[in-house]
C-alpha cells in the first residue's frame, strides 16, 4: 500500500462520468475534467463532498 | 513574463551529437555552446563571447585542447567558461567569464540545468534506462517543432489523437474509444495516464515490427515527469495474453517510447523521440522500420502543431477552449507545470 499523496481520476467505463479520489479518501463523480481537478485540488476543502452514487461504486 | 520553467533539467542533445566540434543549441531562450573535453566530459557554456557577443559555435571559433578560442578576436575560455587569454594584453578583465551550465549525461541524453546552478541536483534527473541498456534496442531522433512547448505537452498527454492524426501508423479506433485512468503523484511530480485496450486492432507500427497478425491487447501507460521527460510504456500481446502472476511477461512485446520536450524559444520546441524495444533486438529491418515510422508520426504531430501555433499566436489571450474526458491527463500536466513556474 502506497503512502504517497496520489490523486486519481477514473473515466468510468461505459459512461461519460469521471470518478475522482483524493489522497485523503474523499471521492466524487463529475462529467467535466476541469471541475474534477478543481474539486480534487481544493483539498482539504472539498466542496460538495457528495457521496459516490451507488450505481457508480 | 517568460513562460519557461526554470531551475529544471532539460535534454539538450543526444550524447552522440556532442564531440570535439563546437555545437550550439538554444534551450529556454539561452544559446548554449556544448563540446566534449579531451577526457570525454561534456562542457556547456554561453554561446556568446563576452567581448562582442560573437557566437562561439561559429567558425572560425575552435577548440584548442580544453579551451575555446573565439573566432573573432581570440578571447579564449576554459571548460568552466573562465576567460584565460585575451588578445594583446596580459590583464584579463575580471568580468570576462561565460555563464556555464551544469550538465550530466544519462541514458544517452545530455541534460542541462537551466536556472540557478546552486539548485542543480543531478539526482533529480528523471531516467529512461531502456535507451542505453542491454536487452533493448533503440532508435531515436529529434525534430524541430515551430510551436510552443505547451502544445506538445497537450499532444502527448492525450493519445486519443492517434486515432485521427496517426491512423494507418499507430492509431486505431480503440484508442479514442477506451477510457483512461489518470493519476497525479504530487510528491514525485509525475502524471500518469493509462489506457488499457483488451481487444484492439493492431496498427501497422506494431503489426510489422512484432509480426502479430491478429487483434491485440494493447496497454498504453504514460509517465510524464514535467517539464521534460515523457515515457510511454507500451505493451502489445495477442488478445487475452496477460502478464503472469509473478510479474513476468514473456509473451508480450514491450516498447518504451520516450520523448524529451525541451523549449527552444517561447514559440519553438526541440522534440526528441526514441523508441526502445525488447524484441527483434538484432533485426536491422525492424530498427529501420520503427525509426522511419515513428519519425513519420512525429512529423505528423509537428505539422499539426505548427499550424496550431500559428492560429493560437494570432488570437488574443484568454481564448476559449473546451475540455472533455480525454483531456484529464493533459489538464493535470498543465497544472503541474504551472506550479513549477
Amino acid at each position: 500500500m502506497t503512502t504517497r499523496k496520489v490523486l486519481q481520476v477514473d473515466w468510468v467505463p461505459g459512461s461519460d462520468n469521471l470518478r475522482g479520489r483524493c489522497h485523503c479518501g474523499a471521492e466524487t463523480v463529475a462529467d467535466d475534467p476541469v471541475a474534477m481537478w478543481q474539486w480534487l485540488l481544493a483539498h482539504p476543502d472539498h466542496q460538495h463532498p457528495f457521496p459516490v452514487r451507488s450505481e457508480d461504486a | 513574463m517568460s513562460e519557461f520553467v526554470r531551475n529544471q533539467w532539460y535534454v539538450a542533445a543526444y550524447g552522440r551529437e556532442i564531440g570535439r566540434e563546437l555545437f550550439s543549441r538554444t534551450v529556454c531562450g539561452e544559446s548554449i555552446l556544448f563540446w566534449r573535453t579531451e577526457a570525454g566530459d561534456v562542457a556547456a557554456m554561453s554561446d556568446r563571447c563576452v567581448h562582442r557577443r560573437f557566437p562561439l559555435s561559429q567558425a572560425p571559433s575552435h577548440l584548442v585542447g580544453d579551451t575555446v578560442v573565439c573566432g573573432y578576436h581570440g578571447f579564449t575560455y576554459d571548460r568552466a567558461g573562465a576567460c584565460v587569454a585575451v588578445p594583446g594584453q596580459a590583464r584579463i578583465p575580471r568580468t570576462a567569464r561565460l555563464t556555464s551550465y551544469p550538465v550530466t549525461e544519462l541514458d544517452g541524453f545530455v541534460w542541462v540545468f537551466i536556472g540557478d546552478p546552486g539548485n542543480a541536483d543531478a539526482t533529480r534527473v528523471p531516467r529512461a534506462p531502456w535507451l542505453d541498456q542491454p536487452g533493448w534496442t533503440t532508435v531515436s531522433g529529434m525534430e524541430p517543432l515551430a510551436a510552443r512547448y505547451g502544445l506538445l505537452v497537450d499532444n502527448l498527454l492525450d493519445l486519443s489523437h492517434e486515432t485521427y492524426l496517426h491512423g494507418g501508423y499507430i492509431g486505431t479506433p480503440e484508442v479514442a474509444e477506451t477510457p483512461i485512468v489518470t493519476r497525479v503523484d504530487e510528491e514525485a511530480g509525475i502524471v500518469y495516464v493509462s489506457r488499457h485496450m483488451a481487444d484492439a486492432a493492431c496498427p501497422p507500427f506494431y503489426a510489422k515490427s512484432t509480426g502479430i497478425t491478429g487483434r491485440i491487447t494493447r496497454w498504453q501507460d504514460i509517465e510524464f515527469t514535467p517539464p521534460c521527460l515523457y515515457l510511454l510504456h507500451s505493451r502489445i500481446a495477442p488478445v487475452g495474453v496477460l502478464p503472469g502472476a509473478d510479474g513476468t511477461d514473456p509473451d508480450a512485446y514491450h516498447v518504451e517510447v520516450v520523448y524529451a520536450l525541451t523549449p527552444e524559444t517561447e514559440h519553438s520546441t526541440h522534440d526528441f523521440w526514441a523508441v526502445a524495444r525488447d524484441f527483434a533486438l538484432e533485426d536491422q529491418g525492424v530498427s529501420d522500420f520503427l525509426a522511419e515510422n515513428n519519425r513519420t508520426v512525429v512529423l505528423q504531430d509537428v505539422a499539426a502543431l505548427t499550424v496550431l501555433e500559428q492560429v493560437i499566436a494570432t488570437e488574443p489571450d484568454g481564448y476559449q477552449e473546451l475540455s472533455i474526458n480525454i483531456d484529464t491527463g493533459g489538464l493535470a500536466a498543465r497544472r503541474m507545470i504551472a506550479r513549477l513556474r
